[in-house]
Parts: C-alpha cells; structure tokens; sequence
C-alpha cells in the first residue's frame, strides 16, 4: 500500500513541512489570539490572508517593492485595517453576540474574498524574483531559500508578538481583557479598543505571513481558504488561544501534512489534516497540549 | 419518597456538599436552608441529574436513580426550578410553560391547553408576550409554572422568592400550598424566613456542605449551631430581616 | 382540521397557489425585458427553488435547533452524487434514486450528528467540525473512483418522464416546487408538534430544557438527520437538473454558505425564511450581475457574492430577524 522511501527522501519532507509549518502557525496565530482574547472564531482570517497576498503583489508589481521589504508598510496599514475593522464592522454589526460575529466574519470573508476576485479574476499569479528559486544546501539536503526565510521570520515574530504579550501594558490589558472581561473593564481597561487592538494584531501577523509566502507560494482569490482550514486545525491542536500551542501545532501540521503528501499523494494528503481537526475537536477538544477553552 | 444516603460532591479541592443525607416525606414541604456557598443548589443538581455526586447515594420512592440524567428523572416525575431563572427567552410565557406540559401531553391541543390551566395556577397572565418581557416575580412565576407542567411528583424550588418584594411574597405563598395540597411533594430552598416558617413542615439546615442540623422550622431557628452558622457568616441580619417579615 | 389549524397553514397554501401560477406571468415577464425568455425564468426560478430546499434543510436544525452547520456541502454532496452515481453505475431508475439519496443524506448527517453531539460539539465548534467533514467528503470525493474522481459524473441526458429528465422547463419547475411545498408545510406541522417545541427549547437553552424532560441528544439527532436528509433531496435535484456533479459542486462551501445564508437573510427558524431569503438573495444576486455587465460592458465575477456577503452583514446588523422580521414589523403592529 504504502512506497517506502529512503530515508533522505522522508528527512527533506520533515525539514519542508518544519519550514511550511512555521508560516502555518504564523497564519495561526492571530486566529489563536482572536480567540483567546475574543473568544470568538474569526471566519474572515483567510480571506484577509489572501488580502495581504494581494497588497504584497501589487506593492512589487506596482511600486517595485521587495516582498521582504513589504512588511514594513504592510504590518501597520494590516493593523490599522485590522482594528477598523473589528471597532466599526465586527463589532456594532454583531453587538458582541457570539452566533452574530461568527456570520458577520463569514460575511466579511465572502466579501473580501469575492471582490478579490471582481478585481483580479480567478487567475493564479506568483512571483518572480531572482532568489525565488534560491536553495539552502544543508548536505543532506536541500531547502528552499525563501522558506528558509519564512522560517525565521516566523519565530521571530512569534517571538515579539510574546513579547508584546507579557512585556507592555497593552500586552497586560489584552490578557487581563482575556482572562476576565468584566474585571478589566471594572479597573479602568477600554475593553472595545482591546478587543481592536487584538484583531489588528492578528491581522498584523498575517501581512508578515503574506510577505513570508509570496516569494515562494502562489495567490489567486481563493488561495486563504487551504490556508484558514489548516489554521483552524492548529489552532484546535494547540489549544484554543494559546501562544505556544499555535506553534508547536504549526510545526506538528506543516510535519503531518508534508509527510501525508509524500505517501498518499498531492489530492489526499490534505485529508490527514481534516482528520485529525475531526478527530481533536471531537475527543480533545481543548487540545492536544490542555490550555483553557 | 427522596432518601440522600451520604451524598458527597467534590470541586477539586472543596467539598461543595459532604455526607448528606436527608429523607423528605411524601406530601410534605420540606425546608433546605443555610448560608450563601453552603452547598444548597449544588445538592439539588446532584438529586436532579445535573451533576453526579462523588460518592452517596439518591432513592426516589423506594429506586435508586443516582447518576440519572435530569430528563429520565423529569419522566420520573422530578421537576427543579433554577436560581437564576432560565426562560426560554425567545418564546411566549405559554410555549415556555408548554414545553414542559410536551412531557405529559404529546399533542399540541392537550399540551397547550394544560399549560394555559398551569399557568392559572401559578398566577401568570398575559400568556401571549414574550418571556423575556416578564418582571422578576413573573419569571419566578414561570419557573414554577414549567417545573409543575411536567406533572411532577416531587418538584425542588431552588429560591423561587428570592428577589421578591414582601406583598409579591405574600401572594406566592398560598400558590406554594396549593401545589402541594394538589399531591405535590415539595422540597425547597429558601433564605426567606418567614416563608420556610409558614410552609415547611421539616427543615435541614446546610453549612459548608455538611448537614447541621433538622427539625421543625422553630426547633431550628433556635438552635444554636444554626444561629453561629449563620452569624459566622454575616448572614444573621438577613435571618432577623426575614423574620422581621412575618 | 379546526379552524385554527386551517388558519396556520392558510399562508402556506396561498403562496405555494401563487408560486404554482408564476408560469402563467412568464409572457409578461418576458415581454416586460425582466427575462431573455421562458428557459432563463424557469432555469432561474428552479435554481432558487433547489437552492431554497437546501436552505429549509438547514433551517431545520440550524434555525429551530439553533445548531449552525458551516457544512451542509455534505449532506447536498452526498444526495448529489447518489443521485448520479446510482442511476449511472448501477442502473436505478431515477425516482427510486431519489428516496436512496435522501436516506443516504439523512444517514450522514445521523453519523455527524452523533459524533458532534456526543462530544458536546455546540456554537463555533459545531460549525468547524461540521465544515472540515464537508472538506473531507469533497477531497474523498475528488479522488475516489467511484464519483468519477476530478472529471466528476455525467448523468446520460435521456429525455422520458421515467428519467425524471422534462422536455418542458415548467415540468421541472413544478417539480422541484412540489419538495418544497411539502417542506413548507412539514415546518408548519413540525413547529405545531411536541418535537418542534422540543427543538427550540434545546436552542433557546438546554439545561432548562433538560429539566423539563427534553432528552437533547435524541433530539438535536433527529434534527439534523431530517436537516440533512431534505438538503440531499435539494443535491438530487441539482444533478437530476444539470445531470453533472464534480465534487467542487456537490461538496463545495458555496452550497454549504447559500443554504445558511437563505434562512438567515429571509428569517431564522420560520416557515417562510429560506424562501423569502432564497428569493432576495439570488434575485439581488442577478440584478447586481446585470447591473454590473451592463455598467462594464461585460461580466465580472463575483459580483452576486459580494452582495451576498454584504446583505448578510447587513441583516445580521440591522433586522436579527430576517426580511420576514423587517416584513413584521412594517406591516402592522
Ligand atoms: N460547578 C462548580 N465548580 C466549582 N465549584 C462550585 C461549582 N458549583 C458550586 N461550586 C461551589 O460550591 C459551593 C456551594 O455552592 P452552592 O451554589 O451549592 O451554594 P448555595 O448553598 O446554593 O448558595 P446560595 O445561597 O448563594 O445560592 C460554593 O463555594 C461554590 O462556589
Ligand atoms: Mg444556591
């Protein structure tokens, strides 16, 4: 049934889904924070991933810039749409009703998605650039550059965002909002400009995610989709609104998909990660590492 | 007809309810009081099915039901009213109350029209507009009301006079009697003196989950163990307050 | 009957009278310019109706039950593709397919539902888990040989009332408005009978509802096992209309999106809702469509989704309720 592989074949396919992993979790992690601050699910955290794919195509087809470089126009102005977004949109649409967010994000997501797609048509574009190809010889293996990259970046913005997190006073509202909304209000915390400020950050993350994918990935209107149900996976694996879990969750999908790839092909390997969303939020539903749902 | 052999329920560490045990009779009204946090509710979601004890055990008439679910023990015929009242918000005061008449009545005609006789029974009127719209006596009214349309043998009235004001009070009262003089055994919690001193016959007294003491409402009321329960908790001026009503 | 009872269904029947008379407007419809001709109204017509039994599917246990499916995909898929796959691999006539796809949905949404509700699966996380199993059947389905994997299933056009196939467009109009008159009046006997009043005390609260005797798992089951089962009758039809299914079709989120978005833009949990909701979105829908064709001077993609998109926001925002909420309240009281 199965192809047995050497086992430097089987290496490179770990090390690829470890590299793929890192911007999975990336993606995952502003949907991780929504939630644990929120506690709701961010339906349009795809279709904003695939926004931030876009801005970062037309920022170098348009004005030449470099995906790398775009992170640093693109993570303030994906803040600033972020916070809008929940203060203006999100938030007096839904009037804080759980049932309510969650079709006011899906509503989001289909516009989002299909003005996209009125803009740039259903076309799958890429990017080329002269490191695009770009590989990293390891010796026992080769890796591409660009996620060699991603990688990095990955961990170092999780990293800040932690740090954001425990070290600043913003960092300590969102977790006392988090922890207990009603006592953060009663000590003086703006809870509304919290609950903005969270889903700017999360859609901070995800223009550093897009910047990470553009120069080794592809994007067409529908491209966040793949992305938010593996998201959606990580995150339930890790736990719901918890950091580290977010990582660790990443890395074990970006693995279990690399290696499901390699065994039942390019169509079923997806399925793996279905199965194991299922499989969790039907018996481990606070996930496989126990934070607080 | 509700014996609690040893009934004991741990939260982690606390021991919310610890070695009960207590028989109500049945046609009785029978009292359960104590302080704030003393274990109160928790023991009737253990009796209910909401819960399941640590260790003990919960006969009803005679067949041990421990670890039931609450809507076999409603086909039993337990019925349990909330603290913090739980209306189906979004439908009538009659469909609310005729969710519960459903259990006994499968058609709509029959269920309906015994909600509407429940409800007269109760006091509630104005059937047709929202639950969500009613005052705090009246969602008490339809908590009483759904508990007995499920034609219940023993119904828990967890506070139902909690929150009202002393004429609202007044009126409850002979609403209570009468549901047990229709063949209703009643078991309830109550802060209310002045209520438990005019209705209960037998009244267990309930303080950090251990039972300290039984007797009529007068035997309790003087015992001293009682009072210091009470008293060590800050709540001896809401006992004076709800004597002071009667 | 009594009176009252006759009074409660007296709507239903006037607009499935009103619906059934709608060909006789075709001429003037057409001749108005409101349709290129009698094929676009009826082709039209029987996808808001297809569509509109998708969504009452769903209302079932979303709208009385409060249960949100994000993937009711799975349910129109498998009534789809049984559809397709036992007329064309096994040689059912189709209207014995017909209640073989309805069984077969209902059984998948039993199967979902037991293993969601047995793990308390509710809000969010019902609507998550009931997604990724609808994303599942459609990888499956992409790639099993017995859907037909990527190419999907044509179903052999052969003309013949036995095939379920019309020479009349109205013949299939009547026939899809026929499941959904039955639907329309079985929500009616459903919110008239002790299940419905069970069903939506389990949405409105469960814990009070269990205390009143509500067994909620037998009845959040029972729910979404009917839920499901009409929604594959809408998937049957779909194939016995277009007599071709890939899985992006039958196991696609769009299908999944419209039967949530019809009850909820037209009025959850009533009669009414996934008709009325079916009928405005897709008819904004197509108006946008044309409007922007003609402001363009062609077409442009996704126009009809984005109104969609914005109408749901907008009525989550503005009439909780529904159309039939806003219709309520203007008309009278
Ligand atoms: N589900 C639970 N998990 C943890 N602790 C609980 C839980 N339910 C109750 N407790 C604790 O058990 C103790 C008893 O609570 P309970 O509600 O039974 O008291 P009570 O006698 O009904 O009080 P009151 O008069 O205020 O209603 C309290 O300390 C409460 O915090
Ligand atoms: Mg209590």
């Amino acid at each position: 049934m199965f192809r047995s592989y050497p086992p430097q074949i089987v290496l490179e396919a770990v090390l690829n889904g470890l590299l793929t992993g890192a911007v999975y979790a990336l993606v995952a992690l502003g949907l991780t924070l929504v939630y644990g601050v929120l506690h709701i699910i961010n339906f349009a955290h795809g279709a904003m991933l695939t926004l931030a794919m876009f801005a970062v195509l037309v920022a170098h087809l348009g004005f030449g810039i470099d995906p790398y470089l775009a992170i640093l126009p693109l993570t303030p102005l994906f803040f600033a749409f972020g916070y809008g977004l929940q203060r203006f949109v999100i938030s007096p649409a839904s009037r804080n009703d759980d049932g309510a967010i969650l079709l006011v994000t899906l509503g989001l997501s289909i516009v989002i998605e299909n003005l996209l797609l009125a803009i740039f048509r259903s076309d799958t574009r890429s990017l080329t650039l002269d490191y695009s190809f770009s590989v990293v010889d390891l010796g026992f293996a080769l890796l591409s550059l660009p996620r060699v990259i991603g990688f990095g970046v990955a961990l170092v913005v999780a990293a800040a965002l932690w740090a954001i997190l425990a070290l600043t006073d913003t960092g300590k509202a969102i977790r006392a909002v988090a922890k207990e909304k009603l006592g953060a209000s009663l000590v003086g915390i703006d809870v509304n400009h919290i609950y903005a400020v969270t889903f700017g950050l999360g859609a901070a993350t995800l223009a550093v995610a897009a910047c990470l994918l553009m120069p080794s990935f592809y994007v067409n209107p529908r491209v966040g989709n793949a992305f938010v149900l593996v998201a959606f996976t990580v995150v339930v694996l890790g736990g719901m609104g918890s950091i580290a879990g977010a990582l660790v969750g990443g890395l074990v999908i970006g693995v279990v998909e690399s290696l499901s790839g390699l065994y039942l092909g390019e169509s079923l390997g997806q399925i793996g990660i279905f199965l194991i969303f299922i499989l969790v939020l039907l018996f481990r539903p606070t996930g496989l590492f126990g934070a607080k749902a | 007809m509700l014996e609690v052999h040893s009934l004991t329920k741990r939260f982690g560490g606390l021991v919310a309810v610890s070695d009960v045990s207590l028989t109500v009779p049945e046609g009785s009204i029978t009292g359960l009081i104590g302080p704030n946090g003393a274990g109160k509710t928790t023991l009737f979601t253990l009796v209910s099915g909401f819960q399941t004890p640590s260790a003990g055990r919960v006969l009803f008439c005679g067949e041990d039901i421990t670890g039931r679910t609450p809507e076999r023990l409603a086909v039993l015929g337990i019925a349990r009213t909330f603290q913090i009242v739980q209306p189906f918000a979004g439908l009538s005061v009659l469909e609310n109350i005729a969710v519960g008449a459903y259990l006994r009545f499968p058609h709509r005609a029959d269920a309906m029209a015994h909600a509407g006789a429940v409800a007269e029974r109760v006091g509630l009127t104005d059937l047709g507009r929202p639950a969500a719209s009613l005052t705090v006596a009246g969602r008490k009214r339809l908590e009483l009301a759904r508990a007995l349309a499920t034609g219940p043998r023993l119904v828990l009235l967890d506070e139902v006079l909690a929150g009202l004001n002393p004429s609202e009070i007044r009126d409850i009262i002979p609403v209570i009697r009468a549901i047990r003089d229709a063949g209703v055994t009643i078991l309830m919690i109550e802060h209310v003196m002045q209520a438990v001193m005019s209705l209960c016959e037998h009244v267990h007294v309930l303080a950090n989950g251990r039972l300290i003491a039984a007797g009529t409402p007068a035997e309790v009321v003087g015992n001293p163990a009682v009072v210091e329960a009470y008293l060590g908790h800050g709540a001896a001026g809401r006992l004076q307050k709800g004597a002071a009503h009667g | 009957m009594s009176s009252g009872t006759f009074a409660a269904y007296r709507p239903i029947l006037i607009a499935i009278a009103a619906l059934a008379a709608l060909p006789l407007a075709v001429p003037m419809l057409v001749s108005a310019g409101l349709f290129a001709g009698a094929n676009t109204f009826y082709n039209l017509m029987i996808f808001i109706l297809i569509i509109t039994l998708a969504a009452q599917g769903w209302n079932i246990a979303g709208g009385y039950g409060g249960q949100f499916s994000f993937g009711h995909a799975a349910f129109f898929g498998t009534g789809a593709y049984a559809q397709a796959v036992l007329q064309t691999r096994y040689g059912v006539n189709a209207w014995a397919a017909l209640p073989v796809a309805m069984a077969l949905g209902g059984l998948v949404g039993a199967v979902i539902g037991l293993l969601a509700f047995r793990a308390r699966l509710r809000g969010s996380y019902f609507a998550l888990v009931t997604l990724a199993f609808a994303e599942v059947f459609r990888i499956l389905a992409n790639a099993t040989p017995i859907t037909g994997g990527a190419a999907g299933t044509l179903v052999p056009l052969r003309i013949g009332f036995g095939q379920m196939q019309f020479e009349a467009p109205a013949a299939f109009f009547y026939l899809a408005l026929g499941f959904v008159a039955v639907v329309l009046l079985l929500n009616r006997l459903l919110e008239r009978s002790r299940f419905g009043a069970w069903l939506v005390a389990v949405r409105e609260n469960e814990d009070a509802a269990r205390a009143l005797g509500v067994d909620t798992l037998t009845v959040k089951l029972k729910a979404i096992t009917l839920s499901a089962a009409v929604t594959a009758v809408a998937g049957a039809l779909y194939t016995q209309k277009f007599l071709y299914v890939d899985a992006n079709i039958a196991y696609g989120a769009w299908i999944s999106v419209e039967a949530l978005l019809a009850p909820i833009v037209g009025g959850i949990g009533t009669v009414f809702g996934p008709l009325i909701g079916a009928v405005a979105l897709i008819g904004l829908g197509e108006a946008a469509k044309t409007l922007i064709h003609s402001a363009f001077g062609s077409a442009v993609p996704g126009v009809d989704l984005v109104v969609y998109g914005l109408l749901l926001i907008v009525v989550i925002a503005f009439a909780p309720r529904g159309l039939i909420g806003l219709l309520r309240a203007g008309g009278g009281r």
